[in-house]
C-alpha cells in the first residue's frame, strides 16, 4: 500500500537515509512483515506505533540486521552506522559504566567521547560505577550514551522507556529530545505509547498485521502541548488507527 | 487529558503537598512479629555443630566409652600433632603432599580451562573435545590407576597425571557450560556495536564465563586432595596419605586423626582462598549478593 504524504520544503531537501521496498519477513510459514515500502529522510524522527504482534519490533530488528533467522524478501537500504537502544538497558554487568559506553569504540578519542556522552546524559562522575548499582532510569541513560557514542546515522530505539516508571519516562523524553537535537541522527522509535510518539516524533507510522496503515506528519511546534487542538485531533486519529475510540 | 511538559510537571505546586511524612501513632505499642524465617547466624555460629561433636567425642573417650584402639581422643590427637610438628615429621609429609596436589591442580586447571575455551568458542573444538571429556567424566579417576601405572610407572609422574585428569573435569564442565550459556541478548548487543570476534571473546564471552570457572575451581581444589589420599598408598615414603596408612598398620588412631585434621584444614583454607579470589574477580556481583 502506498500512502501519499505532504512533505515540507525542509524535509524534501534532505537525502533519504532509510529506504525499504517491498520488505517482507517471516518466521516459518508465518509472515510478520508484509511488503513494507517506506523511506525516511536523514535527520527525521519517526515513531512507529502498533499493537503487540503488529510487526513493529520485527521491522526494527530487520533495520538493525538482527534477523538472520528470518525468511526474507524485498530490499533494505540503511546507513552503515546504526545503533540500537533496547528496551532493557542491556549493560554488561561485569564492565563499569565507562567501559559499557566505550564498548565497540575504536577511535583513539573513544574515552573522551564516552566521557562527554556520560556528561550529556547527566551521569558525569559515575564512570566507575557497576551497572547493578544504578537505578532503572540511570541504566537506560547509560544505554543512551552508549548508543550515541557510536555516532550513529540511524538510531533504532525499541520501546526504550517501556520498563521505566511514568516520572522517569517523562524525564527521559526530554533528555532524548535534547540529545537528538544535539547529535542529529535519524531516529526510528518503536513504542506503543501514542503520547510518547506525539511528544517526540516528526512523523508517526501505525503498523497493523505487518503493514503500515497510517503515515502522519506531526507538524507541531515543540514543546508539544496536548491542549493544542491539532494535537488532540492527531491523537484521536492515531488511536482510531490502533482500534481505540476514545 | 492534558499532558504537562516535564518542567511544568515538577514545578506543579500540587505535588509539594505530598510530603509523605509518616506520623507515628501515639500509644501504639511496638509489637514484635514472630519472624517467618530463622534469624541470621552470628559470626562463628557455624562452629556450634563441630564443637558439640568434639565435646561429645572427648567425653566418650574420657569415660572409656570410646576405645583408643578405635578412635583416639581429640586431646590425644592434639598432643600427637604437636609432637609430630616438633620433630618436623608433619611438615615434611605435608610439603610432599602439597607439592603433588598443587602441581596437579595447577596443570589440571590450566588444561581444563584451555579445553573449555576451545570447545566453547569453536565448532571443531566442541565436536572434538566435548565428547571425550564427557566420557572421561563417566570414568572414576581411581579406575584409571592400573593403566596409569602401566604407562607412567609408580612414581610421581603417575600421581600428578591422575590428579590432573581428575581436576580438569570440573573446571572444564563448569567453564564450558558458562561459555555456552552466555546470554544471547549480549551477543546481539555485541553485533549492534560492531565488536569483532576477538573483542567479543575478550569483552563478553570470557567475563561472562568467569563465574562458571570459579565454580569449577572450587570443586577442583578439594578434589585434588581427595585423589591424593588414595594415590599416596602407592609406592611412597612421604605424604599425609602415607603417614595415615602407616599409622593404620601400627594401630595409631591418633596419627590418623591428625592426618584427617590436616586434610580438613587444607580443604577449608583452599576453599576460602578461592572464594576470596572469586569475590575480588567478580566484584560487580557484590551488590547482588549482599
Amino acid at each position: 500500500m502506498t500512502l501519499l504524504r505532504l512533505e515540507t520544503t525542509e524535509s524534501i531537501a534532505r537525502p533519504v537515509a532509510v529506504a525499504l521496498d517491498g520488505l517482507a519477513r517471516g518466521f516459518g510459514r508465518r509472515p510478520i512483515l508484509d511488503g513494507i515500502t517506506l523511506s525516511i529522510r536523514a535527520g527525521e524522527f519517526v515513531a512507529l506505533i502498533g499493537r503487540s504482534g503488529s510487526g513493529k519490533s520485527t521491522l526494527l530488528r530487520a533495520l538493525a540486521r538482527l534477523d538472520d533467522d528470518a525468511e526474507r524478501s524485498g530490499s533494505l537500504d540503511v546507513p552503515a552506522k546504526s545503533s540500537v537502544l533496547f528496551q532493557d538497558a542491556r549493560l554488561l554487568p561485569w564492565a563499569r559504566v565507562l567501559d559499557n559506553v566505550m564498548l565497540g569504540l575504536q577511535a583513539s578519542d573513544a574515552r573522551t567521547r564516552a566521557l562527554k556522552l556520560l556528561a550529556d546524559v547527566g551521569l558525569a562522575g559515575r564512570e566507575a560505577a557497576w551497572p547493578e548499582t544504578l537505578s532503572g532510569g540511570e541504566k537506560q541513560r547509560v544505554a543512551l550514551a552508549r548508543s550515541l557514542a557510536q555516532a550513529p546515522e540511524l538510531l533504532l530505539a525499541d520501546e526504550p522507556f517501556g520498563a521505566l516508571d511514568a516520572l522517569t519516562r517523562l524525564r527521559m523524553h526530554a533528555l532524548l529530545f535534547q540529545l537528538i537535537g544535539k547529535y542529529k541522527p535519524t531516529v526510528l522509535l518503536v513504542t506503543h505509547d501514542v503520547d510518547e510518539a506525539l511528544t517526540l516524533a516528526d512523523r508517526v507510522l501505525v503498523m497493523e498485521d505487518g503493514r503500515i496503515v497510517l503515515d502522519r506528519t506531526v507538524d507541531l511546534p515543540h514543546p508539544r502541548r496536548a491542549s493544542d487542538g491539532r494535537h488532540e485531533n492527531l491523537r484521536r486519529s492515531l488511536l482510531a488507527a490502533l482500534g481505540v475510540y476514545a | 487529558m492534558t499532558i504537562l511538559s516535564p518542567h511544568e510537571f515538577y514545578s506543579d505546586p500540587a505535588w509539594h503537598g505530598f510530603s509523605g511524612k509518616a506520623v507515628p501513632k501515639p500509644g501504639a505499642a511496638e509489637r514484635t512479629a514472630r519472624p517467618l524465617t530463622p534469624r541470621r547466624l552470628g559470626p562463628g555460629g557455624h562452629l556450634f555443630g563441630p564443637v558439640l561433636v568434639l565435646a561429645i567425642w572427648e567425653l566418650a573417650s574420657l569415660t572409656g566409652l570410646l576405645s583408643p584402639r578405635l578412635l583416639a581422643a581429640p586431646s590425644t590427637a592434639v598432643v600427637t600433632g604437636y609432637d609430630l610438628m616438633i620433630d618436623g615429621v608433619l611438615q615434611q609429609h605435608f610439603l610432599a603432599s602439597a607439592e603433588r596436589a598443587y602441581l596437579g591442580l595447577a596443570i589440571g586447571v590450566a588444561l581444563g580451562l584451555i579445553l573449555a575455551l576451545i570447545a566453547g568458542l569453536t565448532r571443531l573444538g566442541e565436536a572434538t573435545i566435548d565428547g571425550l571429556v564427557q566420557i572421561k567424566r563417566a570414568i572414576p579417576t581411581l579406575a584409571l590407576i592400573p593403566l596409569a601405572i602401566l604407562w607412567l610407572g609408580i612414581g610421581e609422574t603417575m600421581k600428578i597425571a591422575l590428579i590432573v585428569t581428575s581436576v580438569l573435569v570440573p573446571v572444564y564442565i563448569n567453564t564450558h557450560a558458562a561459555l555456552r550459556g552466555i546470554d544471547l541478548r549480549y551477543v546481539e548487543l555485541a553485533r549492534t556495536v560492531g565488536l569483532s570476534r576477538a573483542q567479543f571473546i575478550r569483552r563478553v564471552a570470557l567475563p561472562g564465563a568467569l563465574p562458571g570457572f570459579f565454580t569449577g575451581l572450587r570443586l577442583a581444589v578439594t578434589m585434588c586432595w581427595t585423589a591424593l589420599v588414595v594415590l599416596e598408598q602407592i609406592n611412597t615414603t612421604e605424604g599425609i596419605g602415607y603417614l595415615m596408612n602407616r599409622a593404620r598398620d601400627y594401630g595409631q588412631t591418633d596419627v590418623i586423626v591428625v592426618g584427617l585434621v590436616v586434610y580438613a584444614v587444607l580443604g577449608l583454607v583452599s576453599d576460602s582462598a578461592v572464594r576470596w579470589w572469586e569475590r575480588r574477580a567478580l566484584a560487580y556481583r557484590k551488590v547482588i549478593g549482599s
